[in-house]
């Protein structure tokens, strides 16, 4: 198990990318699993940089651990801002024309897509958010 | 990411390379913009972008309607890869883009 902590802000987004891109080569990760890992990213930390601390900032921690069984990688996504649970949300109608399209909800609809597994708790004052994909 | 434009007459290619993300897509934005007047077709053409996320569908989506609303022209995308293909299709925005 790898982690790292970075401020939560967009400039931290290619940090965290290139920290688990790194991790992934380590384990033959698949070229689309890790590009679907990497949107899963962008999205995610996204959400926390414009939901956690706003209008601040304050640390955000990302955990990389391989399991076995199926052989899957999970990534959890930490911070200590407002509780904020980005499942609650329901899913958008993807069916709407070009005029009533919104794109808010997209994000999360596209990690739920493409990850095996999302989960999120609000433990002792933390947003604990965690996905795993199977390689 | 890098953004390539070129010109022929008024069709205009954009070409993204790299990552279109939550950092990136305001450069491929302001691309757009700069060309949405002049351009009677406009190829985006992904041959070299690795992914794109919901920013990125943000940004395609406003520049499909800033056509609509200009009644002419026409914006197309092309060489799709594999990973950008599914995103359009469980977005259903292969239902709205003009995708080859």
């Amino acid at each position: 198990m790898k982690e790292v902590t970075v401020e939560a802000t967009l400039e931290s987004i290619p940090v965290i990318t290139e920290f688990v891109d790194g991790q992934l080569e380590q384990f033959d990760c698949p070229v689309k699993a890790q590009m679907q890992i990497d949107i899963a990213i962008d999205e995610l930390f996204s959400n926390i940089v414009h939901y956690a601390y706003h209008p601040g900032t304050g640390p955000a921690t990302v955990r990389v651990e391989v399991i076995e069984e199926p052989l899957s990688v999970v990534i959890t996504f930490i911070d200590q801002g407002v509780p904020y649970d980005p499942l609650a949300k329901a899913d958008p109608d993807v069916t709407l024309s070009v005029e009533e399209r919104e794109i808010g909800g997209l994000g999360i609809y596209i990690v739920k897509k493409n990850m095996n597994e999302i989960t999120y708790e609000y433990k002792d004052g933390r947003n604990i958010l965690k996905i795993r994909k199977e390689l | 990411m890098t953004v390539e434009t070129k010109e022929n007459g008024n069709e205009i290619t954009i070409k993204p390379v790299g990552r279109l993300d939550t950092t990136t897509a305001p450069q491929l934005e302001i691309q757009i913009n700069a060309v949405l007047e002049k351009a009677e077709q406009l190829i985006l053409d992904f041959e070299e972008l690795e992914y794109l996320s919901s920013a990125g569908l943000r940004v395609l989506l406003s520049a499909h309607k800033a056509f609509m609303k200009k009644g002419s022209g026409k914006m197309l995308i092309c060489h799709v890869n594999e990973t950008i293909y599914e995103v359009f299709e469980v977005t259903g925005f292969l239902d709205i883009l003009n995708i080859e």
